[in-house]
């Protein structure tokens, strides 16, 4: 089937062959044969652009870049490999058993949600949002909400803030126990697997008694939380903290000082600070160089200075490090939400503006004005200022970013997310130049890329 | 330049507290250099806007709008600070420098609005299509480029438009 031009009215037109979908092409994103390659373009393959506006040269001798393209293989790993997460697609050429190069050809999930955005009000971004990374759906909603909120200048209700933190950790921990059973997966651990699954499982449990749903929660909203929490959440929660403290001590004694997986992680994908800062690396990846960047401690959101937790860093910038970060920030988020459950006051949560706040279901039938406030805000949507606003806050996987251009109506003018992992992925040719094929996959898991966020 | 030293170009204080600077195009990387150097160690995010069909947006004085926006975040680690420079790219001369030479992580952020908006970055290693097929026409998230739907059969749906 011939792909001819597609203006809005070609999308989707049925072809000759009956086909929905037209057959497409990545060449130019994909790697080339080093010959065609440009000079800047074969330096970022290798790793080596870093290193270039500082004035530093390339290091010919650590690793070969004049070798003759006939004895090297320039082979694909994905975008069906279980070990990339998702469609992630990788190239690599190879001299042996050693990666020369690397480029990653992403885009497989791109399903253009910063477009659907601008047709969808405010009311509805959140569920849109929600979507974006799905192993921390909380953070995404919050970013969003916390966005729209600085346009309206709507303040949140106390309880509201302390519940979004609950469960923005609570969040944290799940994503980090799937990153610990993906990872473990990756290196050959199948029980580590079963293990982050398992505990992951107890949060998702409390997300569905909370909110109604697993993932893609569509819980923080504009203007507050879209339920209270449960009765006896307190309970839940502690029994959620209490267990999963006592098996992070298990996975240790299974990964942290097992031999194998030292060897699989240690002095593996390393990163210098520099490095990291100048690819705009942010989360456990810049963390693990040593930099103790922490959005939630360096620039406080929510009430995070009003607890008390540690930022994990590394030393080396290795797998390893960054394995250490993940299952320390695990239990750095289980003594946050501690003194979250200690510290929820009571009240509202939400905002109790009507024009932010659907009204309740009971009103509905008593208030003619509310009435309104409902069918307005379910059909039309409330309308936020014009103006522009970018607000970031820490995700599992590093700086998470909404910059929201409203024109006073009740739908985004522009949405661009800032996701880590999109960015994060710009590391992957220079973790892996001159390493072995099999580390390839660790340092794919350790990087923790969620590809619904890096194609959006 | 350091910081020190008012910049050239129009500043206004944005809704979170950071910096929003408006600098022209043709000072836009030389800015970026100089607020590098003034201890922005990280550029977090480029992005760009479409601002078809909302032209009387709020610019201060001497800041002629035009079509296109490139928006680029600096961060400083050591101030805890952010900055935002907003660049005006014309419709007719759709490019604008790229800050590779700067940021090299500007790289994937780039191609993604070169991508989608199909504004050119002048100096950019590798500029060519990132989250669109690479032979896909058009550039999706400007405001002129439709939406798009997919036809969905639900019963004795007619045959191909």
């Amino acid at each position: 089937m011939t792909t001819g031009t597609r203006d809005t009215a070609d999308v989707g037109r049925v072809g000759s062959s009956g086909a929905l979908i037209a057959e497409t092409s990545e060449r130019g994103q994909e790697m080339r044969r080093r010959a065609d390659t440009l000079p800047d373009e074969l330096a970022r393959e290798t790793g080596a652009v870093l290193r270039l506006p500082e004035g530093i040269v390339l290091d010919a001798n650590s690793i070969d870049i004049e070798r003759p393209s006939d004895e090297t293989m320039i082979i694909n790993m994905g975008p069906q490999h279980p070990s990339t997460h998702g469609v992630l697609r990788l190239m690599l050429e190879l001299d042996g058993e050693f990666v020369l190069r690397t480029k990653s050809v992403i885009g497989y999930l791109h399903t253009g949600m910063e477009k659907t955005a601008e047709e969808l009000t405010y009311v509805q971004g959140a569920t849109n949002v929600t979507r974006m990374d799905y192993l921390s759906p909380i953070t995404n909603e919050l970013a969003f909400s916390m966005a729209v909120e600085s346009l309206l200048g709507v303040t949140v209700p106390e309880r509201a803030i302390w519940i979004r933190m609950l469960m923005s950790e609570l969040n944290r921990m799940s994503s980090h126990l799937v990153w610990m059973a993906t990872n473990g997966m990756d290196v050959g651990s199948t029980s580590m697997m079963i293990y982050g699954l398992r505990e992951r499982e107890m949060i998702l449990a409390f997300f569905e008694k909370t909110a109604g749903l697993r993932m893609n929660l569509n819980y923080v909203r504009p203007g507050g939380v879209a339920a209270d929490l449960p009765d006896g959440w307190e309970d839940d929660v502690e029994i959620i903290c209490d267990t999963i403290e006592a098996r992070t001590y298990e996975y240790d004694e299974l990964l942290t000082g097992q031999q194998i997986f030292h060897q699989r992680m240690e002095g593996v994908g390393s990163l210098t600070a520099e490095e990291a800062l100048a690819l705009g690396l942010t989360g456990p990846l810049l963390r693990s160089t040593g930099v103790p960047w922490d959005l939630r401690r360096a620039m406080p959101y929510l009430h995070y200075d009003d607890v008390e937790f540690d930022v994990i860093v590394g030393t080396y910038g290795d797998n390893f490090d960054r394995y250490a970060i993940r299952l320390n920030e695990i239990r750095e988020s289980i003594r946050i939400v501690r003194q979250v459950v200690d510290k929820m006051p009571a009240g509202d949560y939400r905002t109790q503006d009507a024009k932010v706040t659907p009204p309740p279901r009971g009103r509905i039938d008593a208030s003619m004005e509310a009435l309104i406030h409902h069918f307005k805000l379910f059909t039309e949507g409330f309308r936020v200022p014009a103006g522009e606003v970018y607000t970031a806050i820490e995700s599992p996987r590093g700086e998470i970013g909404m910059y929201l251009v409203s024109d006073n109506s009740s739908k985004p003018f522009r949405l661009h997310v800032r996701g880590p992992s999109f960015v994060n992925l710009q590391a992957v040719p220079l973790l892996m130049r001159g390493g072995l094929m099999s580390d390839t996959v660790t340092v794919i898991s350790t990087i923790d890329p969620v590809m619904g966020e890096v194609d959006r | 330049m350091t910081l020190a030293q008012a910049p050239s170009y129009p500043v206004v204080t944005g809704l979170g507290g950071e910096t929003v600077g408006f600098v022209a195009r043709e000072d836009y990387v030389e800015a970026v250099r100089a607020l590098r150097d003034a201890g922005y160690e990280m550029c977090v995010d480029v992005c760009a806007v479409d601002y078809l069909g909302h032209p009387g947006r709020d610019l201060p004085d001497g800041v002629a709008p035009e079509r296109f926006e490139v928006v680029a975040n600096l961060l400083s680690l050591s101030k805890k600070e952010r900055t935002r420079l907003r660049v005006q790219v014309p419709e007719s001369d759709c490019v604008v420098d790229s800050l590779f030479s700067c940021y090299p992580g500007t790289e994937a952020m780039e191609r993604e609005a070169f991508d989608l908006f199909g504004i050119g970055f002048i100096g950019h290693p590798d500029l060519t299509r990132i989250l669109m097929p690479d032979d896909w026409e058009g550039h999706p998230l400007r405001k002129d480029y439709g939406v798009g739907r997919v036809p969905v059969q639900f019963k004795d749906a007619p045959g191909p438009r």
